[in-house]
């Protein structure tokens, strides 16, 4: 009976970081994203942009509105997204990364889409009813995102001479940014060992094999895992969050106390 | 909406007895108010000025994205960043139905973007306007998608079937982008003094080009006569312009703002408002290029179109080897 042993507060606050971490995870990428609205190369990537945007702005307000239950100081959704500073946020790092050609936005998608559809997957079976019903919604729109940047990978790897570089280029770049999705601390021991959430680094091995297998058929070579950039599960990132925030928070921050 | 001032190519309206008897019998049916099909017969000036009407309507969704996308990443909640986006998402989505509907008549996507970048092709002149602040957001949906919905709803009664029935689409969701905008506004008006002023500020900017998007008086045109004759337009600019500005008042009032027109008031002889005339000038400028964002609008769409150019190359690239690959193993197989 070592979980009922275990300390409710420590517990609670365990709950509560991994909620923003994966609300956070969702926001920062859902923002990249829309930042490409008007500007893709095709009217269909348009429109399957602002929804991927769209579906992960959702998910941000499920998890971060369950993030401020749990916390119990009533901070809402929109108080942890636009009213925390940068050391905060929770996000892994590759959801910051600034979107560069369209090629590199599509490979940061990728690499996260296969991660995230994993740990949803998992996050049915959680322990926590409240878990489980969020990533079953949440689970159904990321089997679509991951669908459509598989596709588009394998796609764009195996197309041009041109686009077939540009794909190799985004891989490379983004890969020493994936070893942080498999890092774990206490906190996550936590709630892996109440059944709330799979273990981070247990999600590794079907994550390569989806990633392997589309390099494959794109025709894209595999980096060799060197070193891994990671930070921003405990708060450290990027110079690039910083930005966002300020985009992102510039209304809440000037007019504090206002409704919209 | 978001058609302009589309020429027609027509001197004058002809009567049906100077008609030759194909065209006499295409005029008959639509005066019977029958629809017209993308493999039926039709006069080229109709084709025309079709594609003219529908392309530029389309180019407007899509140049749209870009002063709404403005703001998409400082949403100052995120309900209103998810609202926008699906409204956004809505615009690329109504630009891919109206280019659907300009290719049944003979005309590819990718020519009309050429038209487009090139500047041969036009969009409505309110998407040259800057999207400053976030009321502006609100504004838009509130004036400019109101003004829209105006100039859409007869347009699904239009003679030319793809276009009005892809128009009975477009008109659902945009009076869903219009309540959004209402909505919003109605929110900061009663917010703080700074917000309340914020929202006047917008309808002092988006007033007037929001009158404009009708288009200047059009009762003298031979263009706008033909189109009625075609039933491809079914009001005159004036007609629709006097409604939207009888709806938007009594709006406006409600919000407890006030319209930047002196002479504007209500007319009880007319049963409806008095009001100033636009900045024909300033409209003409615009249309000719020369609006605030003119430059810009154009410049990031035709940077997307060329930046994009290795991406859709890749794509063709590949589905023609995927296509070679299944013809070999046919082959093999056989």
């Amino acid at each position: 009976m070592a979980t009922a042993a275990r300390d409710p507060a420590a517990r609670q606050a365990a709950l509560f970081e991994f909620l923003v971490r994966v609300g956070d995870n969702a926001l920062i990428l859902g923002h990249r994203v829309s930042e490409w609205c008007g500007h893709s190369p095709a009217l269909e990537e348009d429109i399957a942009l602002s929804n991927t945007a769209l579906d992960l702005i959702g998910q941000t307000q499920l998890w971060l509105g369950l993030a401020g239950e749990v916390e119990g100081k009533g901070r809402s959704a929109d108080d942890l997204a636009y009213l925390r500073d940068g050391y905060d946020f929770r996000n892994i790092l590759l959801v910051e990364r600034p979107n560069g050609d369209f090629g590199r936005t599509l490979m940061r998608q990728f690499l996260f889409d296969a991660w995230h559809y994993l740990l949803l997957k998992a996050l049915k079976g959680s322990s926590d009813q409240r878990i489980a019903e969020i990533a079953e919604k949440a689970f159904k729109e990321v089997s679509y995102h991951l669908d459509r940047s598989r596709d588009l990978i394998i796609r764009l790897g195996d197309g041009t001479a041109e686009s077939h570089r540009r794909m190799q280029e985004a891989l490379d770049e983004h890969w020493p940014f994936t070893g942080e999705m498999f890092t774990s601390d206490a906190l996550d021991a936590e709630l892996v060992e109440a059944g709330i959430i799979p273990a981070p680094q247990g999600l590794k091995t079907g994550w390569d094999e989806i990633v392997a297998e589309a390099l494959t058929e794109g025709t894209l070579k595999k980096p060799a895992d060197g070193y891994m950039h990671k930070g921003g599960r405990r708060g450290v990132h990027t110079e690039h969050l910083g930005f966002i925030l300020t985009e992102m928070q510039f209304l809440q921050r000037a007019y504090p106390g206002a409704t919209w | 909406m978001y058609a302009q001032m589309v020429k027609t190519d027509a001197a004058r309206v002809r009567s049906l007895e100077e008609m030759e008897p194909h065209e006499r019998a295409f005029q008959e049916r639509i005066d019977a108010g029958q629809k017209i099909e993308p493999k039926e017969w039709m006069p080229e000036g109709y084709r025309k000025t079709l594609v003219r009407q529908i392309s530029q309507h389309a180019h407007s969704e899509i140049v749209g994205q870009l002063p709404e996308g403005n703001w998409i990443t400082r949403a100052p909640t995120l309900e209103r960043k998810a609202i926008l986006l699906a409204k956004v998402q809505d615009e690329a989505g109504h630009g891919l139905y109206l280019y659907c509907a300009a290719e049944t008549l003979g005309i590819s996507r990718d020519q009309m973007y050429e038209q487009l970048h090139s500047g041969k092709a036009k969009y409505s002149s309110i998407f040259n306007y800057p999207t400053l602040t976030w009321a502006d957001i609100g504004a838009i949906g509130w004036l400019v998608d109101g003004a829209a919905i105006m100039n859409q709803v007869p347009l699904q009664r239009c003679s030319y079937g793809p276009y009005a029935r892809a128009m009975v689409r477009i008109c659902k969701e945009e009076s869903f982008h219009q309540r959004q905008g209402y909505d919003a506004l109605m929110r900061m008006v009663k917010g703080t003094p700074a917000q309340k002023a914020m929202v006047q500020d917008a309808l002092n900017r988006w007033w007037w080009p929001s009158l404009m998007m009708f288009g200047p008086s059009d009762d003298a045109s031979v263009h706008s006569a033909q189109s009625m004759a075609w039933k491809i337009k079914q009001n005159s600019n004036d007609e629709l312009r006097q409604k939207f500005v009888d709806q938007t008042v009594p709006q406006a009032k409600y919000l407890g703002l006030t319209i930047p027109d002196p002479d504007l008031k209500w007319n009880e002889e007319k049963g409806g408002h008095d009001f100033g005339e636009p900045d024909w000038e300033e409209f003409f400028n615009v249309i000719a290029g020369n609006g605030p964002c003119n430059a810009e609008r154009l410049d990031a769409r035709k940077k997307a179109w060329s930046d994009g150019a290795w991406f859709r190359d890749g794509l063709t690239a590949h589905a023609e080897k995927v296509a070679d690959r299944r013809a070999a193993a046919k082959i093999a197989a056989e």
